[in-house]
């Protein structure tokens, strides 16, 4: 059990690892593309069934789709090195800060003593049936602002990315 | 050697610091504005990882961490969707997608 645990974070670590180090901007694309879907299955791992079905519909489903579209519609003339990092010296202290904070993360989550569930398997019951006992219930007013934060982003993002067709003449 | 072999909360915390380590160090190199959002995803990930890994293995009474989890998604796709059509436009206005050429408002 521990051994899928390491694979399924093995590659999600290492995909991450390769978003941001590779230099083409289709391979970082695709190696987020990975990761999500190792975390998907991550969720799957801990129980969470429904977790894992909405990582793997929308991370992996529809926000990687929309990443790989943003990446062909501003396409550079050199796509192989069309993922450019900054200096040498702006990764070297990027990677210091990012490592300090790793450091003090993982002192806090290993020292801190948290109060361990035992049970294996959860006994709350289907987490679809529990997720959405809360939804609809205690937090039926973030549920409704969701969809209208979401109606509210498909407007804007039509409305920014559409092409003003005086524009577009001109061209 | 039982930390190694039995599963619990603080190894996904562990995983969760170091994919929003390495989202941090890629927001703070990369040039480019769509690698940006990339990276922005990653952390949005690890924070996933933490409150559904928290609901899991902590007592808990209900689902609220994985709700929690399942709105910040809404959230995260929502800003990734805006995210491109601000890249959309500044692709098609100034023809670059490099953010440190967006600097007109530099003093």
């Amino acid at each position: 059990m521990a051994g899928i645990f390491y694979a399924l974070a093995g590659v999600a670590v290492l995909s991450a690892l390769g978003v941001v180090l590779m230099r083409n901007v289709v391979h970082s694309a695709l190696m987020l593309t990975a990761s999500f879907i190792g975390v998907g299955c991550l969720y799957i791992y801990m129980d969470a069934s429904f977790m894992g079905a909405v990582q793997f519909l929308v991370y992996g489903g529809a926000v990687a789709i929309l990443i790989v579209m943003a990446v062909m519609l501003t396409r550079r003339p050199d796509m192989a090195h069309s993922n450019p990092s900054r200096g040498i010296i702006s990764q070297i202290g990027a990677a210091i800060v990012a490592g300090i904070f790793c450091c003090v993360m993982a002192f806090v989550a290993l020292l801190s003593p948290f109060r361990v569930s035992l049970a294996d398997g959860q006994i709350l019951g289907d987490s679809v049936t529990g997720i959405a006992d809360l939804m609809l219930a205690k937090y039926v007013l973030p549920f409704e602002v969701a969809a209208v934060l979401l109606l509210i982003a498909m407007i804007g993002a039509i409305i920014l990315a559409k092409r003003n067709p005086k524009e577009a003449d001109e061209l | 050697m039982n930390f190694a072999v039995h599963v619990g909360l603080p190894h996904f915390l562990l995983l969760s610091a170091v994919l929003f380590a390495i989202g941090l160090f890629g927001l703070m190199t990369k040039r480019g504005i769509i690698p940006a959002l990339m990276s922005i995803e990653l952390m949005l990930n690890s924070v996933n990882i933490n409150l559904v890994a928290f609901n899991r293995y902590m007592p808990m009474q209900d689902y609220a961490g994985q709700l929690m989890a399942v709105f910040a998604i809404a959230v995260g796709a929502c800003e990734v969707a805006v995210g491109v059509a601000l890249a959309f436009r500044i692709y098609s206005d100034r023809k670059t997608v490099n953010i440190d050429d967006l600097n007109s408002m530099k003093g």
